[in-house]
């Protein structure tokens, strides 16, 4: 009998088991780099060669640091996207595929201001204490229901949470409507009480204190509690969480509680410390862009400070260019959009190693 | 209120959402949980009136068929570069795909509201209107439909796109069901590597349901954009259809034959607010929530009822890497 030799491919695609760190971390900077370089030719593109090549990136960093209010800006906007994201790291860690902050973050934003409305002859810091405690059990909520199905009957997590996030727009554009301050606008009057005291000579001052010191804590609970263990042994095996007397379906309900408590307080600290309104558009769409900064991070709440910096000087760099060249603000979502298709490739390289083998020759290999 | 209008208005409402439901399901099929989709949607649909603005300022006298044919490649052509970058990250580069497809959705939907927001501008022309190809969008196949009564006008009031979105359901129903083909890409997404050991080549079946699919999905933002919108762009105006179409496909249980009649119903359920007596405009917020609770309510159902047949596809959202065990 005559056996065909099968074709050999021209590459060969194995698992790597073991990657020096120095190896991985050179992979990820080279992606970095690459992804700048690729944005300064998008936006070249896009603004129709209106600016030069080095000019993309002396405007950039005009944008985000040019003056000390754009530095808080941009401190801001990344610690807004920072909270969200380091909320989705321990429901992602377990493998529960969280796409709701949006929601969990607007409904915890909600609550806030229905306390306030409740309480109108209320202040100071009893209120902003209520407001707290209204968000976070709001957030966590919205993503124990989930949660809840997830773990009683294996409903698909991913489309559930994504069905709640317009659940929770509707929601608050009904309230938006009902408190209307005029009639048609559908855009409430922005709150006078339940604001947090300033710090650094801004509103939102304590929210980004509170949400650094969010994001160390939650790096020692998700690497060194019993309960961070938990959860990676479940996001690894649930058989095997089972059968060394995990129970998965706490874990689950128990996980997605804390993201979304953690959204919920995002949506508190964006009502009482950045917007004193809610609004369907008041997270943004960072619901989403988190989940990419999570990953990204690899789940690890430190390195998310650098993957959220990233994202947010890449959207208000190009924001600022889009405003010098009257072109509108949509580039910046081009240009994350461009940056984030290399940063996933370059995860590829981290992950795999690319074996060329020669053609002609069988690949000697002893194993 | 003349009630044939209203449905016909719900039909017109749900073709976007038939096209992006169908699209979602291919990709679901072959076990890619696209989230891309309305990033797709949006992006199709500027293509072709990008394409058809360009071809339009070009002649003294566009012809309305040209236009729409050079709109509708566009929109392909740009849903397939999206579809190709999405597969190129998630099947031959196994990144996982949520993130990926929340990335396209950035990319797709900024680059289509960047262009579409301000397209005269950015192409230098003054005239931003495509009258010639949104009439031949709009033209009804069927000149006498008012001859027919009511269910001329629900039915054949549309233009060619209707029938073409019937078309592709029906041939996706078809091919999904009843040929071998379609039950190759069922075990793709079922169980990838039992397909690989029966020999169906796993990568070649993602990559063409995900082009396709997103080609499909892309032809509903075309078909929103060009004819129900007329040809101009408004970049608040899509809102959370794609994300609709997404819910669609969990309302259908994945099957394209019962896409039409959820897209219609679903379509009807997004106007209802106008049409239902004495809802304040605070409460038609809350009448806009339906779809999504329903949806989530089909979705506790199929997974409390357990049907093997109403289940998402076994492999749906995992990437598929032959020598993992």
């Amino acid at each position: 009998m005559k056996v065909k030799a099968a074709k050999e491919p021209l590459v060969r695609i194995a698992k790597r088991t073991d990657i020096s760190t120095g190896l991985s971390y050179g992979i990820r900077a080279a992606s970095v780099v690459l992804a700048l370089l690729a944005c300064g030719i998008v936006v070249m593109l896009l603004t129709s060669g209106k600016i030069s090549f080095l000019e993309v990136y002396t405007e950039m960093l005009e944008g985000a640091f040019g003056t000390a209010r754009r530095v808080k800006i941009t401190v801001r906007d990344t610690c807004a996207l920072l909270c969200l994201a380091v909320a989705l790291a321990p429901a992602f860690k377990m493998r529960f595929w969280n796409i709701g902050a949006e929601g969990q973050a607007l409904v915890g934003a909600l609550a806030s201001c229905i306390v306030v409305k409740l309480m109108p002859d209320m202040n100071g810091a009893l209120l902003i204490l209520i407001m707290f405690i209204a968000s976070v059990a709001a957030g966590a909520l919205w993503g124990i229901i989930p949660g809840f199905f997830k773990a009683a009957i294996k409903a698909n997590e991913t489309l559930f949470t994504l069905m709640m996030n317009y659940v929770a727009i509707q929601l608050v554009k009904f309230f938006a409507v009902l408190w209307e301050k005029q009639k048609g606008a559908g855009v409430m009057s922005t709150l006078t009480t339940g604001k947090l005291p300033q710090l650094f000579g801004v509103d939102y001052g304590w929210s980004i204190v509170i949400i650094l010191v969010v994001t160390v804590l939650s790096y020692i609970y998700m690497k060194y509690s019993k309960q961070g263990y938990e959860i990676a042994v479940v996001g690894e095996s649930e058989n095997t969480a089972r059968y060394i007397g995990i129970n998965v379906k706490k874990v689950i309900i128990r996980t997605m509680a804390i993201s979304g408590a953690l959204c919920g307080l995002a949506g508190f600290l964006l009502v009482s410390g950045t917007h004193h309104l809610v609004k369907s558009d008041i997270v943004g769409g960072n619901g989403f862009t988190a989940i990419i900064v999570a990953w990204l991070a690899h789940l690890n709440p430190l390195i998310m400070m650098l993957t959220s910096f990233f994202v947010s000087f890449l959207d208000i760099g190009t924001a600022k260019i889009a405003s010098t060249c009257n072109l509108n603000d949509f580039a910046s979502d081009v240009v994350v959009g461009i940056a984030l298709f290399i940063i996933l490739a370059s995860e590829f390289f981290i992950n795999y190693k690319v074996i060329f083998t020669k053609s002609g020759k069988k690949a000697k290999e002893g194993k | 209120m003349d009630f044939a209008y209203i449905l016909s208005r719900a039909v017109a409402q749900g073709l976007p959402l038939l096209y992006g439901s169908n699209g979602e399901i291919l990709n679901e099929k072959s076990g890619n949980l696209n989230l891309g989709i309305p990033g797709i949607m949006i992006s199709g649909g500027v293509a072709g009136i990008v394409g058809a603005l360009i071809y339009e300022n070009s002649v003294a006298e566009p012809n309305g068929v040209v236009g729409l044919i050079v709109s509708l490649l566009c929109s392909v052509v740009c849903s397939l570069v999206l579809s190709l970058i999405y597969c190129f990250l998630t099947v031959t580069l196994r990144a996982n795909q949520n993130v990926t497809g929340l990335a396209i959705t950035i990319f797709g939907s900024g680059l289509g509201n960047f262009y579409g927001g301000a397209i005269s501008t950015i192409l230098g022309i003054s005239n931003n209107s495509i009258p010639a190809t949104a009439a031949a969008y709009k033209a009804p196949l069927v000149p006498f439909y008012d001859k027919l009564g009511a269910i001329g006008t629900i039915f054949f009031s549309h233009g060619f796109m209707f029938y073409l979105a019937l078309i592709i359901a029906f041939v996706s129903w078809f091919v999904l069901k009843k040929t071998r083909t379609g039950l190759s890409l069922r075990a793709v997404g079922e169980n990838p590597a039992t397909a690989d050991a029966a020999g169906i080549s796993v990568t070649k079946y993602k990559y063409v349901a995900t082009c396709l699919g997103g080609i499909i999905a892309g032809l509903g933002g075309l078909y929103y954009a060009v004819d129900y919108s007329n040809g101009l762009w408004d970049t608040q105006s899509f809102g959370d259809r794609g994300w609709l179409a997404v819910a669609l496909v969990i309302f259908v249980v994945w099957k394209p034959n019962l896409a039409v009649l959820g897209a219609f119903l679903f379509g009807g359920l997004y106007i209802a607010e106008i049409f239902v007596p004495g809802l304040t405009s605070a409460t038609k917020e809350l009448f806009k929530m339906l779809p999504y609770l329903v949806t989530i309510v089909i979705l506790i159902s199929t997974s409390l009822m357990k049907k093997k047949e109403n289940q998402p596809p076994e492999s749906l959202g995992l990437p598929y890497f032959r020598e993992e065990r």
